[in-house]
């Protein structure tokens, strides 16, 4: 497997116009003649369906939930970048690359990252004309919020749903397509397996969750857009259908899997209340605008909040981080958080907990102003916690929330197997290391609206695509298999439950591949992950039959790949021997405890190839370059 | 027409058609009971008003009571429809179903609108053709009102039924304007302070006179 | 706590179904009640018994999967809260609680308490939507909108498609989802080309669906998680009328959505 990036020569600004001018283009009329599967109706699918829809391919569209409306983007809370400068702050199309690279703790290629923050401004055209209510200023012009890790305003937001309501624009967008005719979507469908001829990507095997049916699709090119992996931590802020499945199939077979261990831990979670936790609930980064994050002096302090006098508290973001203060990038707050509850100064019945205190903003503008601006995140949290924000502080924990990486892709989006495409969060993403707040959103729509549509009729055009059917022996052979797993599934009749083994293995990657990692416990998890998939595939319990809507089976289906995928997460971060962005090595930090990056031997994708079921995966190297934003030490003090 | 044919067809369209009618014939209700509290002026003024309707407003008051049944029919063959259309949306119902805003009013606002249309039936042969009226005297309103409702189980009929009305009112006043879309939002958009007034003067309007006439108030 | 259940237990849409009584015996005030459910479902499982379905996702309250009938209320007890938002300090040790599905010939039962919804996204379909490709847009700040009216499109756009408002209607009417997502773009200046057609088609689209029509009882707007306001319908009927009123034929060339 040779990694080819296809970065266009020419400088930064440039790449992508060019590129663009350059590409094959499909003719208007043969549009109709090409049909794409796209797997997921995110925001990255849904914009991806919508759009191709428009432009005349023929296009099915797949999504697990009862309706593309459901799809896990609709949780982002707190909004989405753009470089519209309409605050007159300084902001501009290099400064959100530049921050994006920096914030990724230079780790993602430099080209994808420009074209990023280059049609973020179009992203922002394209769902105000959708009729995406955005929070306006009095003069009806669009309002703007900080987010973490940037010194601008540039986050646009919808009250704290702006997931929802960019989900909606596209959604909206797609159901128009559907009523023209243009799109079939397809709800309640998961898609099990990716079928290839002759090398290349050409449909999808597919089962009907409310029938059971196995069936096959095909078409000209799949595009995956199935979000992140998250959920191999069983805890976190993802959907509880959000998985693994789609991305690691892939993998299976062929697809290079990039920087598996990149996981985001989100610094302001609700924390965990007791064994039966099923999901952890996100509080919107932009909570930290107003909110100040503390934790008492002196270690086994338990008194309640308001006894402990200010002169007690250590608000210790603000004092390890003067200049970005409590707005300082993720990973570097929930790692502070983390060391203060290990040095026993966390808060709350478990002592995994600190608090993010609106005493001060409620002081300085009115408890109106905060309602206004976080009133529903606060009741949120009230009906959660049983506690009352505006009077208590809010206690908050790190929680597992966006995975950087995902398949490996070139600059057009394809993964290493031809005709497959990958976007959104389920691609190794522009993030590298760790993903700026408001960020994930414009990368789905930047995928989906912006970059699928102009680099997917290069690939078409410039692609002989003999026609095949699903009655090719390839799409028969992957029906066999997929039917065989699911059988073997609901035969083992074993005495464990499928979220017993999930739950058992979410403790091990967030003990030993979490906030923070070291060789010995990565080790320990290469030897126990596989000892608990065997147990798995013994005593797993799926009752019901595969001929009916069966959540148990879905479930096992799931879990069985996070039980491969997480040996893959640990041995990427076993291999990565530094610390970056959200992967953090305890072997690899400085005195003060920050991040250590080893520029010379790690200044590269990691990408690893599927070789079989006993066999370990290859890794290659895609080196990254650094032409435009100097590679320097991420400083936010 | 085929505009005005899919408005009708369509439900929105329906219940607008309700609110509409349903607003004249609130208008008829009031005027009626003004006409009605006339009785305690003594015979000869609401002799005088029944003689006023059927002399010279006679063309006025005919004309009336087209567009009156007319709004009635529609009212009617409106009502039935959506209830058909609104009892087939839910062919299985609920074990367990806790009202949270309903009122008894809009609960019961189907039976009491079938009560009504009983009530008028009898109401119509009772007072203006006296059919079932057997002391009826064409021309002499006030020996008809007074003989008929000395009755007691007649009275208790129009006094049931003019509770009906109210709380037909309470709900189909307020409904009514919404359904026209002329109702300005409201923070709280069940409260109805207006509908709630005409309901208990409506009411209390109908209702005193056979409460005036079993007491020998009226005689 | 120790709690008593009564679900709707149902193999298939075409099969007939039953509440069937189950026992949660421990279950913790902190948890959701998707959670005791969670609970409830092991239990089953290890006896060898078929879970009970329910649909559900993202658990914090915003994607509009869950939505049960919880002793007769739709999403339980707690006013503008949807099921997985609810926990079990809504109830007290020793309660029965009747779990059941939406029901609507709408909403068609799958399994248990799993319906299908899709009839939303139809009416979604039949004008729900502001038509403008990608690519086509003008600059975002082209066109002031009033802050008053981005909340209030705000406020409508808050609708989560759980289908709350039908469950809880006595007519199933889907009038307060309609009339809020058509609402949203009604008042937004992108939203003024096609007011006229969206009217007309979500609500025809509505009808033949098979809901019912609205009777201003209010159940929806008690039942909504995000607390749309029964005003949204009011301004629908004001759309329809003006809409009846005022459109303009199409031709037959571009009748088409």
């Amino acid at each position: 497997m040779k990694l080819d990036a296809k970065i266009p020569d020419g400088p930064v600004a440039e790449k992508w116009d060019r590129h663009k001018f350059e590409m094959k283009l499909v003719n208007p009329a043969n549009k109709r003649k090409y049909s794409v599967i796209v797997v997921g109706s995110g925001l990255a699918g849904g914009a991806a369906a919508a759009t191709l829809g428009e432009l005349g391919y023929r296009v099915t569209c797949l999504c697990f939930q009862d309706s593309p409306r459901r799809a896990h983007s609709i949780a982002a809370q707190g909004g989405i970048n753009a470089a519209k400068n309409y605050q007159n702050d300084g902001d501009s199309i290099w400064r959100l690359f530049y921050d994006t690279v920096k914030g990724g703790d230079f780790r993602a290629r430099e080209a994808n990252v420009y074209r990023l923050a280059q049609v973020s401004v179009n992203i922002i055209d394209q769902c105000v004309a959708q009729g995406v209510p955005f929070a306006r200023e009095y003069g009806g012009l669009l309002a703007n919020r900080s987010f973490g890790g940037a010194q601008v305003s540039r986050t646009f937001y919808a009250r704290g749903q702006t997931g929802q309501q960019l989900l909606l624009g596209c959604y909206q967008a797609l159901e128009r397509q559907v009523a023209a005719g243009t799109v079939t979507m397809r709800p309640r469908t998961e898609m099990l397996d990716l079928v290839l001829v002759d090398g290349v990507a050409r449909g999808v095997v597919t089962r009907d969750l409310v029938t059971g049916k196995i069936e096959s699709l095909a078409a000209d090119a799949v595009l995956l857009a199935t979000g992140g992996y998250g959920n191999v931590f069983y805890l976190s802020t993802n959907a509880k259908g959000s998985n693994v499945t789609a991305t690691y199939r892939a993998y299976k077979r062929g697809a290079a899997f990039g920087n598996p261990c990149y996981t985001q831990i989100h610094p302001t979670c609700i924390p965990v209340s007791g064994d039966y936790q099923s999901k952890l609930t996100l509080m919107s980064e932009s909570l930290r605008n107003d909110g100040r994050v503390w934790v008492p002096k002196t270690a086994g302090d338990r008194r309640a909040p308001h006894e402990i006098p200010e002169a007690e508290r250590d608000y210790y973001l603000e004092r390890k981080y003067p200049s970005y203060g409590n707005l300082c990038p993720r990973d570097i707050a929930s790692r502070a958080a983390k060391e203060v509850c290990d040095e026993g100064r966390g808060v709350g019945p478990s002592g995994l907990g600190v608090y993010l205190d609106f005493a001060d903003a409620i002081g300085r503008v009115g408890e109106q102003q905060v309602r206004e601006r976080y009133g529903n995140l606060f009741e949120m949290y009230q009906r959660i916690t049983d506690e009352n924000p505006y009077r208590v502080p809010m206690r908050i924990f790190p929680a597992v929330h966006y995975t950087m990486g995902g398949l490996w892709v070139d600059y057009n989006l394809m993964s290493t197997i031809p005709g497959l495409h990958v976007l959104g969060e389920a691609n190794f993403s522009d993030h590298g290391a760790n993903r700026l707040g408001a960020s994930a959103l414009m990368q789905g729509l930047a995928d989906g609206y912006f970059v699928i549509p102009a680099t997917i009729g290069h690939y078409l055009a410039s692609t002989p695509l003999p026609k095949v059917d699903t009655g090719h022996p390839a799409f028969r052979a992957a029906e066999a298999e997929v039917t065989a797993t699911t059988r073997r599934l609901l035969s083992i009749g074993g005495r464990r439950t499928v979220d017993s083994f999930h739950r058992e293995l979410g403790k091990l990657m967030w003990e030993n591949c979490g906030m923070a990692r070291d060789a010995a416990g990565l080790k320990g998890n290469l030897q126990r992950i596989p000892e608990l998939r065997a147990e798995f595939w013994e005593n797993v319990n799926v009752p019901g039959s595969d001929a009916e809507l069966n959540q148990a089976l879905e479930k096992a289906g799931r879990v069985a790949d996070f039980l491969e995928f997480g040996e893959l997460m640990c041995r990427d971060a076993l291999e990565r021997e530094e610390s970056c962005g959200g992967h953090f090595r305890v072997e690899h930090q400085t005195e003060d405890g920050e991040a250590r990056r080893d520029d010379e031997r790690f200044c590269h994708v990691s990408a690893w190839e599927y070789q079989g079921p006993d066999r370990a995966p290859v890794l290659h190297r895609e080196p990254l370059t650094f032409e435009n934003v100097h590679l320097s030490t991420r400083s936010y003090k | 027409m085929t505009r005005i044919l899919g408005f009708w067809r369509s439900v929105v369209g329906k219940k607008v058609v309700m609110g509409a009618t349903g607003l004249i014939m609130i208008g008829f209700v009031v005027v009626h009971m003004l006409g009605n509290l006339q009785a305690f002026l003594g015979s000869e003024k609401l002799n005088a008003y029944g003689a006023l309707l059927h002399g010279p407003l006679h063309e006025v008051t005919l004309l009336l009571r087209g567009v009156l049944l007319a709004a009635v029919v529609l009212h009617i063959v409106a009502a039935v429809q959506l209830t058909l259309l609104d009892r087939a949306a839910r062919p299985v119902g609920y074990a367990r179903k806790v009202p949270q805003a309903a009122t008894p009013a809009s609960r019961t606002l189907r039976l009491g609108g079938v009560l009504l249309l009983a009530f008028i039936v009898f109401h119509l042969l009772h007072f203006t053709t006296g059919q079932v009226h057997p002391e009826f005297i064409p021309g002499d309103v006030y020996h008809n009102l007074v003989s008929g409702l000395s009755r007691p189980l007649v009275a208790l009929f129009y006094i049931v039924s003019m509770l009906a009305l109210g709380l037909h009112l309470y709900h189909g006043a307020w409904a009514s304007l919404r359904s026209l879309g002329a109702a300005q939002p409201a923070p709280s958009p069940l409260h109805r302070p207006v509908a709630r007034v005409l309901a208990v003067v409506v009411w209390l309007g109908f209702t005193i006179v056979p409460v005036a006439v079993l007491l020998g108030w009226l005689a | 706590m120790k709690l008593t259940l009564f679900v709707w237990r149902q193999p298939s849409g075409a099969s007939s179904g039953q509440l069937v009584r189950y026992e949660a015996p421990d279950v913790s005030p902190d948890m959701s009640f998707l959670e005791m459910l969670d609970v409830v479902n092991e239990g089953l499982v290890l006896r060898g018994e078929a879970p009970i379905a329910f649909d559900h996702d993202c658990r914090e309250g915003i994607c509009g999967s869950c939505g049960l009938m919880i002793n007769g209320i739709a999403h339980g007890p707690m006013k503008g809260t949807a099921t997985c938002q609810l926990h079990m300090r809504s109830f007290k040790d020793g309660d029965t609680i009747y779990v059941e599905p939406w029901r609507a010939r709408a909403f068609p039962v799958v399994k248990d308490l799993v319906v299908d919804r899709s009839a939303f996204d139809r009416i979604m379909a039949a004008g729900g939507f502001v038509s403008v490709s990608t690519g086509s847009a003008p600059d975002g700040n082209a066109i002031p909108v009033p802050k008053p009216d981005a909340d209030l499109a705000m406020d409508a756009a808050a609708c989560i498609g759980c289908g709350a408002c039908v469950a809880a209607c006595p007519n199933a009417s889907a009038m307060l989802f309609t009339s809020a997502k058509v609402g949203h773009l009604q008042l937004l200046p992108q939203g003024q080309p096609e007011r006229h057609r969206r009217a007309l088609g979500m609500e025809a689209q509505m009808e033949a669906e098979g809901f019912g029509g609205c009777t201003w009882h209010g159940e929806c707007q008690e039942a909504c998680p995000k607390g749309i306001s029964i005003d949204w319908i009011t301004r629908l009927h004001r759309d329809f009328i003006a809409a009846t009123v005022t459109q303009r034929e199409e031709s037959a060339a571009d009748a088409g959505f």
